[in-house]
Order: C-alpha cells, then structure tokens, then sequence
C-alpha cells in the first residue's frame, strides 16, 4: 500500500495582505438607494410632480386642482383646525371598531384551535362573510343601531374580524410540527401554550391579517361616513369629502383624499413597518 | 435499583387517514442511569415512535412505559427531547432565551438562577459568544448544540435524541458527537438516542438494541459497545456484524 502526501501551498497567506478587497465600502448613493424608505420617498416626488404638471396643463381647479393648490388648502384647513378634528372623529370610530374585531377575532381563532368544531365554525364563517362587503351591511347596521357610530363600529367589526380570523388561524395551523413538541414537552397547555408557542410562532400571519384588517377598516369607515354622512354634530374625513364636494371645494375635497392616504402611509409605513423591523424580522422569519 | 426507564411490551399503532399502521410491536427494554442507550434500526422500524411515546406524545396500545416508577401518560420536562429537525430553536428568542425558556416556563428556577444556568450549558457547548443571537443566525451545528444545551440545562431524568445529527454535514457530525460523548464524561447523564446509522450508534452508545423494521420488533441488544475502539478495528469489526444482522432478512429475500 502507498502513501499519500499532502503538499503545502502558499497563495492562501500571499493573497490575505490587501483586505480593501475582501471588504469593499459601499458609497453614498448606493447606500441611501438601499434604504426602502428612500426609494419610495422618491416614488411618492414624482407622483406629486406628474400632478402638479397635469393639474397646470388642465388648468382647470373645479375638476382637477394641482398638487401646490390642494397643499395649500390642506394647511389651511389643519391650521384652522377642520382637518384634525375631522381626522380624529374618524380614527376614534376606527379605534373602536378596530379594537372590538381584534378582541372577537382572538375569541374565535383561540375556540377554532381548541375544538374541531370551532375550526369548522370558523372556517364557515369566514366563508361566509369574508366575500361580503363590509358597506353592504351598513343599511342594515341604520335599522339596527341608527344614525350613529354604533352602526359605524358595527361594520368596521365586520371589515376586521374575518380577515384578522383567517390569517391568525392559517398562521396557527402551519406553526411546524416540532415546535408544538417543544411547547408540550415544557408541559404548556391552554392559554399559556398560545400565547408562549403559537402566537409569536404564528406572527408573520397575524401581523398580515392586521394590515389587511387595517385597511378593509380605512377604507369602510370612510365610505360609510360618506354615505351617511355626520352622527351626532361631526363628521369624519369621509363627511369632509362629502360636505366640500356639496360646496364645490374640489381642492378641500383633494386635501381630504389627500389627508385619508397620508394617515394610510403613516400607519403602514411608520407603525406597521416599525413593528414588523423589530419582529418578524429581526427572529429571520422574514426578509 | 429498578431502572430509570423501563418500557415492557410496548405496541405502537397509528392512524393514517385510510389504515392503522403497527409502528412496534411488543418491545421490550430498560435504560439505567447514565447509560446511553442507542435505538437503532432501518427506516420503518418505529424508532422514532419509539421515543415520541417515551416523549408522552402518543399512548401504546399495548405495554407500559414506566419513568422513575411513574407511568408516562404525557410529555413532561423530566424528558427532554432533541428533534432532528433545526427549527426547534424558538425562532423569536435568543440562544440564551432559548435556553432560559424551559427553565422558566417549569418554574424550574427564579430569573436569575436561570440565567446563570443557562449560561453555564451555552458554555459547555462552547457557544458562548453568540449568547445573544437569534436563531436564524446559526449554522445547522450551532442551533443543535443550543438544543443539546437547552435539553441539558433542565437536567431532566432522560434525554431523548431523535437523530439529532443526521442532517448536519459529515465533518459536522462528528464534531458533535465528540462534543456529546465530552459532555457524557462531565455530567453522566442518561440519554435514549434515536440513529439509523450504525457507525453513530456504536460511537455514542454503550448499550444498543436493534429493531427489525415492519413492524418494529427487538432484535438484539449489544451491550458494553464503550469496549470496542476504532484503533485496534475492533468498531469496525462490530459494525459488520451489526451490519450484517440488520440485513440478513433482506438478503435471503433478494
């Protein structure tokens, strides 16, 4: 039988004396393009100057005012104050329709994983009325509730329950098989064994299912207060939408759109964001 | 001294959604302190639902298993498992978290306790310098070794190994099981572990039994394997023999 030999090389120490090219810094630009939030900054500048460059050539305010007009209007009617307490009249019936559906929504996944047939409940249920307009309920919600926000909270529920029920127990059924054995065999059961195994394994989903959530709630609530309009003295934004197209403000009525899709951005962008960074992200369930 | 584990005429049977498939039949075996019991079959043989029963997670349907003298009706942390499987790490905590956890959530020990603790395991497996690092910046070795350190950190009765190893790389592997068999030699404490491989079974093991697969019976039981060495061939030599017990049925058959 032979020998093998084993013949050393010396190119792996020669060529480790230049580490700049190992390791190259990236400049300025690149790095500011690699930020999300830049790019989309940019994004959102040049849709404001196609605007303002249409809204110039059109030249007409009644149909399509420009991007400076409807600034300006908009930081008129902040100043004086219209805006904000319009803003918060709307949030505030959002917070309470928002708040209600997630609780329900919690209710439901957590009977749908403990019994099977609270699965299929839910699973009929969200069937059922995740295809239905939230808006379609809203004259029914009158009968019921009247003129007011109990109608409102009503159909915002509606509009969060079934997305935020659906994404919570699809994220709960594909939490791995390995670690529901890890939670049992610390000998978690019930509540605990939720709220320590399947909700944080779960988060990706569920955090979905509340941007979807979110966004079915916007967009309802302002259509509802735009159909029917103020409840008990104020308005909310879809109302401020609905009054100044009355007026034929067209440039109030941009700063009111205006203003729904700023607070739309902020909460995806600043809320959502934020606490997707410091979860999803950081425990590498998501790039 | 009774055994620390003993499991008599244990059937296993589970239901697929069309046929109730026998995984073992009627096995019998016992595991004494600080032993390292080694199950070792081919696929099909049921050592894996074996030791998900040992873990509490189904019911036999024939036998007992007994821990301490108590029957096992569900899984509980004086039995540790170690999953094949890399996303056994909490994905949402830290490797010293991760550790932490059990501890914690038992009510084993206080915060602090714990902590120290947990430190002392992340340690032994030399892992200290990523104390605080989530999961997912782990190599497939690293999130085994926090697993091995999370089971030990408890110091349960009995570990159990379902193939921890088989998915890392070669040179991996044995880095582990040295690290294993080191760790054996400080703290001796009792492990059930799960391999299809019989090179592994005979490095970790110093008891092994050897399952049939379809269903799942004892074949043999190989006692004081630490006697063997891979210097003089004498590991090798039992290798083949093993090898050639396991697959005498199938020989003959082909």
């Amino acid at each position: 039988m032979g020998e093998a030999k084993i013949l050393m090389r010396r190119d792996a120490v020669a060529v480790a004396t230049d580490p700049s090219e190992v390791e190259r810094k990236l400049s300025v630009p690149e790095l500011l393009w690699n930020d999300g939030f830049v790019r989309k900054t940019a994004i959102i500048i040049f849709l404001a100057v196609v605007w303002e460059i249409y809204g110039t050539i059109l030249d007409n305010p009644l149909l399509f005012p420009t991007f400076h007009d409807t600034v300006i209007t908009m930081y008129d009617k902040i100043k004086d104050g219209t805006i904000p307490l319009r803003a918060w009249a709307s949030l505030k019936v959002l917070f309470m329709g928002y708040g209600t559906g997630i609780v329900l929504a919690a209710l439901f996944t957590i009977l749908a994983i403990s019994t099977r047939i609270g699965t299929d409940f839910l699973e009929t249920m969200t069937a059922m009325f995740n295809p239905l307009p939230a808006i379609a309920l809203l004259p029914l919600a009158l009968i019921w509730f009247g003129l007011g926000n109990g109608s409102l909270v009503f159909v915002l529920v509606h509009s969060v329950l079934w997305p935020v029920a659906l994404n919570t127990h699809s994220g709960f059924k594909s939490v791995s098989n390995t670690l529901r054995m890890v939670g049992r065999n610390y000998g978690l059961r019930g509540l605990p064994y939720v709220a320590r195994i399947l909700i944080p394994a779960a988060f990706g989903s569920i955090l979905t299912g509340l941007k979807i959530g979110w966004a079915f709630a916007w967009r309802t609530l302002i259509a509802a207060e735009l159909v029917f309009g103020v409840s008990s003295g104020q308005g909310g934004l879809g109302w401020f939408i609905f009054e100044n197209r009355n007026l034929l403000d067209i440039p109030a009525v941009f700063a009111g759109l205006l203003t729904v899709i700023v607070i739309g951005l902020i909460v995806e962008n600043l809320i959502f964001r934020t606490i997707e960074r410091n979860t999803v992200q950081k425990w590498g369930l998501q790039s | 001294m009774s055994a620390l584990l003993d499991v008599s005429g244990v059937t296993l049977r589970y239901k697929t959604s069309s046929v109730v498939v026998t995984a073992t039949e009627k096995v019998s075996f016992s595991v004494d302190r600080s032993d390292r019991f080694v199950l070792l079959g081919p696929s099909g043989c049921g050592k894996s639902t074996l030791l998900k029963a040992v873990g509490g997670y189904m019911k036999p349907s024939e036998g007992k298993m007994r821990i301490n003298g108590r029957e096992i009706v569900e899984p509980g942390a004086d039995r540790m498992m170690i999953f094949q499987e890399f996303d056994q790490l909490l994905p949402w905590k830290t490797v010293l978290e991760n550790v932490m956890f059990p501890l914690l959530m038992t009510r084993k020990l206080a915060k602090k306790e714990a902590e120290a603790r947990a430190r002392a395991y992340i340690e032994k497996v030399s892992l200290t310098r990523v104390v605080d690092s989530y999961p997912h910046t782990l190599s497939g070795g690293m999130k085994q070794r926090v697993a091995i350190a999370r089971g030990m950190a408890m110091e349960p009765d009995i570990l159990l190994m379902d193939e921890p190893f088989a998915a890392l790389d070669a040179l991996t592997r044995r880095t582990c099981q040295d690290e294993l068999l080191q760790l054996w030699e400080e703290t001796k404490f009792t492990v059930l572990f799960v391999t299809h491989s019989i090179a592994e079974a005979i490095k970790i093991g110093n008891r092994i039994l050897l399952l049939s697969p379809h269903p799942g019976r004892v074949k043999a039981e190989v006692i004081d394997v630490d006697r063997v060495s891979s210097e003089d061939g004498s590991a090798a030599k039992l290798e083949k023999q093993i090898h050639d017990l396991l697959f005498a049925d199938t020989a003959t058959a082909h």
